[in-house]
């Protein structure tokens, strides 16, 4: 059972299917052992976006503030997808590369641990 | 609190009442203290948290010889924070335990 | 008129006992229906799997009548007026540590007052449900009481709306701010739910297992922080709470000994209101840890006290009913020593969307935390405070300006690190009906999971933004240079400048040392130094 009601067969409304958001989908970011942002963030993209787009402007505007943002080398960075690695083509739409409406993708960047090694 | 606290109120369940201070409440507190030989009083700002392994009784007839008046159980209400345990009341107790005790 | 008066006492009544006065004042309220059947009458008390074979079984161990209930209510209300009013008098709200403290009745009007209100909606409705008329009784009197709390609340409160920012309009603000849908979503999940669920979440898990934690530390902090007022309407809320908790109690060992296919159910519910409530209660971690000038104890010293120890006893009272632990209890016990600091951590996050403000704690203050947390304060935490206390003093001051991930279930932002890893953010995901759904914990995940029609409902802040639905009717997001952020805090109401972003520069903080002459917030030693 789905559901404990009172009424037979009853089903909910699903509040945040993709067309409520107006041509585009979400999708949450987060960024291994750096807590400083406190929580994976989330963002409105269009699904065509270019992989690539994320290394080269999204993910270092979100996260502007942290000191090891102009650190990171984006060679070596390892990408997660629903927490799994994976070789992203970066040429490819983050749609194409598996990551449709409400997908989390994260990144982890080999050698930065956070302010003072904390992971923050 | 240390780890060998923490296991001695683990092996004898803990019961508690908490009353706010006030001055009828002290004496409603001196005749739980009286009581309850085995209940430690613990102060904390604006009120008395009383904990006891098992069991704690309130009686009416303690409290009615501090007060100097009759007093009705029920005005307990007027001066209780919090409690733990099973609760059980006549007109002259109001019992706090746990069973397994 | 004397021989009238011995022939009066010769003819007046015994006095009842309490339970004969209880059976006539409560049992005797009902009565059999004629022309409809009691199952048309009561028609939701079964559909929740809950088998009851006799509802005289019910025993209120208070027994407490209404005659006695007007009674004794009428009088605390007389104490709590008599000394709200002294404290207006008085100007009491001048009497407090300092500034910073009054965030913490932000929290509390905002985020908990509302919640009395539908407390006082859901018993009337659970009331209402019930066909014994022992339980009607006390959902009654519950009912009342909540109302009660929430309007002792509102006037106690709305003498500081008189001084302080961000108090204005808090009914408002419990259904729209982004994080006040985690206190509200909650007790919406209770109330939408059948009334044996409903009691056992509210009464029992909320009221018996965690309510300890809310009041005795807000209600401790307030008299530790010199809120008289505040105490007063607290203590006079908990004083009712003794009740509700044994309610609670009475409830669920009623609805275990009715029949044994019972317990699993009522062991179902308990895991998930466990793990809500448990969650709901970050806010009272942080302001424990965080936001009371004056500490009493710390979250994990409170945990310990009221959960650990005072629910390990109830656990084991309730053992002979086939019931355990609720899951994932070790889970919270793992992260007493990281809650208040995630959660703290994501208010300075995103305070420019709050309608209270925070601050990064002083240097003392973060000696006591790294005396209450040994083994996590200085190695994850004191690195990021310090790090925000440079760029602030750089005039950089660190606001977050995107919006979170949340937990589908418990609504927060997915702050919270795995149970053995407080370096590594705990995500947990499923698929329903073709769609991704994200969680904070496998509690979270677990309840999602068991009802998923339910929750794929949830109203979530940062989607209902990026959705378009948190402006006002007159905002254009088309229009140039519209400013979405702005938007939402319009539609929030807040007051820009007035009622967010750091305490360091509020109004709140220049007015209480103008009007105060102390300093609103501890002098760092460093400045004691300069001075001198």
């Amino acid at each position: 059972m789905s559901v404990i009601a009172a009424v037979p067969d009853y089903r909910g409304e699903m509040l945040d299917r993709q067309e409520k958001f107006h041509g585009k989908q979400l999708l949450y970011i987060g960024w291994e052992d750096h807590l400083m942002y406190c929580a994976p963030l989330c963002i409105p993209v269009d699904p065509q976006t270019p992989f690539g787009a994320l290394p080269k402007e999204i993910i270092p505007n979100l996260y502007a503030e942290h000191p090891d943002v102009g650190l990171i080398d984006w060679d070596k960075v390892q990408w997660f997808r629903s927490g799994q690695p994976f070789d992203p083509d970066f040429a490819a739409s983050v749609l194409d590369n598996g990551l449709g409406h409400k997908a989390i993708v994260r990144f982890r960047t080999p050698g930065l641990a956070g302010i003072q090694g904390s992971c923050s | 609190m240390s780890a060998s606290q923490a296991e001695g109120y683990a092996q004898t369940p803990i019961v508690f009442i908490a009353l706010q201070t006030n001055d009828e409440s002290r004496r409603i507190i001196d005749a739980i203290e009286a009581d309850n030989p085995h209940a430690k009083v613990n102060a904390f700002p604006a009120m008395v948290k009383i904990d006891a392994p098992g069991r704690i009784v309130v009686r009416r007839e303690s409290i009615e010889e501090r007060l100097g008046r009759a007093f009705d159980l029920r005005e307990l209400q007027l001066h209780l924070i919090s409690l733990s345990g099973n609760i059980d009341e006549s007109d002259d107790e109001f019992v706090l335990h746990w069973r397994t005790a | 008129m004397t021989t009238n008066k011995s022939s009066n006492i010769a003819k007046a009544p015994r006095k009842l006992s309490l339970k004969e006065n209880y059976a006539l004042m409560t049992r005797d309220l009902g009565w059999q229906p004629s022309y409809q059947s009691v199952d048309k009458i009561f028609p939701h008390d079964h559909f929740e799997g809950i088998k009851i074979h006799n509802w005289e079984g019910w025993e209120d161990p208070f027994r407490l009548t209404m005659d006695a209930y007007w009674k004794y209510q009428g009088e605390k209300e007389r104490k709590l007026y008599a000394i709200i009013d002294a404290f207006q008098q008085n100007n009491g709200q001048f009497n407090v540590t300092d500034a910073r403290y009054i965030n913490t009745l932000k929290l509390f009007l905002t985020g908990v007052s509302p919640l009395e209100y539908a407390a006082h909606r859901g018993f009337a409705i659970a009331g209402r449900a019930f066909r014994g008329v022992g339980p009607r009784v006390a959902c009654q009197m519950q009912a009342i009481d909540e109302l009660r709390h929430v309007q002792t609340q509102i006037h106690t409160i709305s003498h500081y709306n008189k001084f302080f920012n961000g108090l204005h309009d808090f009914k408002h603000m419990h259904d729209r701010v982004w994080y006040l849908s985690v206190p509200k979503s909650y007790f919406d999940d209770a109330m939408s739910a059948g009334p044996f669920e409903f009691i056992t979440a509210i009464s029992f898990s909320f009221e018996y297992v965690l309510t300890n934690l809310l009041f005795m530390p807000f209600m401790s902090g307030a008299a530790f922080n010199g809120d008289m007022a505040t105490v007063t309407f607290g203590f006079s809320a908990q004083s009712d709470e003794s009740r509700h908790m044994t309610l609670g109690l009475e409830v669920v060992k009623f609805i275990l000994e009715q029949d044994p296919d019972n317990v699993p159910i009522v062991q179902k519910w308990l895991d998930k209101w466990f793990w809500r409530g448990y969650r709901l209660l970050t806010l009272v971690a942080m302001m424990m840890d965080y936001m009371l000038p004056k500490r009493v104890m710390s979250w994990a010293e409170a945990w310990e006290i009221y959960f650990e120890q005072n629910g390990g006893s109830l656990f084991r009272d309730l053992e002979r009913y086939g019931i355990r632990m609720p899951k994932y209890h070790e889970v919270a016990t793992k992260e007493k020593n990281r809650l208040s600091h995630e959660a703290w951590a994501t208010f300075y996050n995103y305070t420019a969307a709050t309608d209270f403000h925070t601050w990064v704690p002083s240097s003392q203050e973060m000696n006591w935390l790294s005396e209450k947390y040994p083994e996590t304060f200085d190695r994850y935490y004191r690195p990021r405070f310090e790090f925000w206390r440079e760029r602030q003093q750089q005039g950089k001051r660190f606001y977050n300006p995107t919006l979170p991930m949340l937990c589908q279930t418990c609504q927060i932002p997915m702050i919270f690190t795995e149970p053995d890893d407080p370096t590594k953010i705990c995500y947990r995901e499923t698929e329903y009906r073709g769609e991704k759904f994200h969680f904070c914990s496998d509690g979270c995940k677990d309840i999602f999971c068991d009802e998923p029609e339910k929750y794929v409902q949830a109203w979530l802040p940062v989607h209902q933004i990026y959705q378009g639905n948190c402006f006002l009717p007159d905002a254009d997001p088309t229009a140039p240079g519209f400013n979405p952020l702005a938007e939402v805090l319009r539609y929030y109401n807040l007051n820009v400048g007035h009622d967010n972003g750091d305490y360091a520069d509020s109004p709140d903080r220049r007015n209480w040392e103008q009007w105060t002459g102390r300093p609103g917030a501890p002098v760092e030693e460093e400045e004691v130094g300069k001075a001198a």
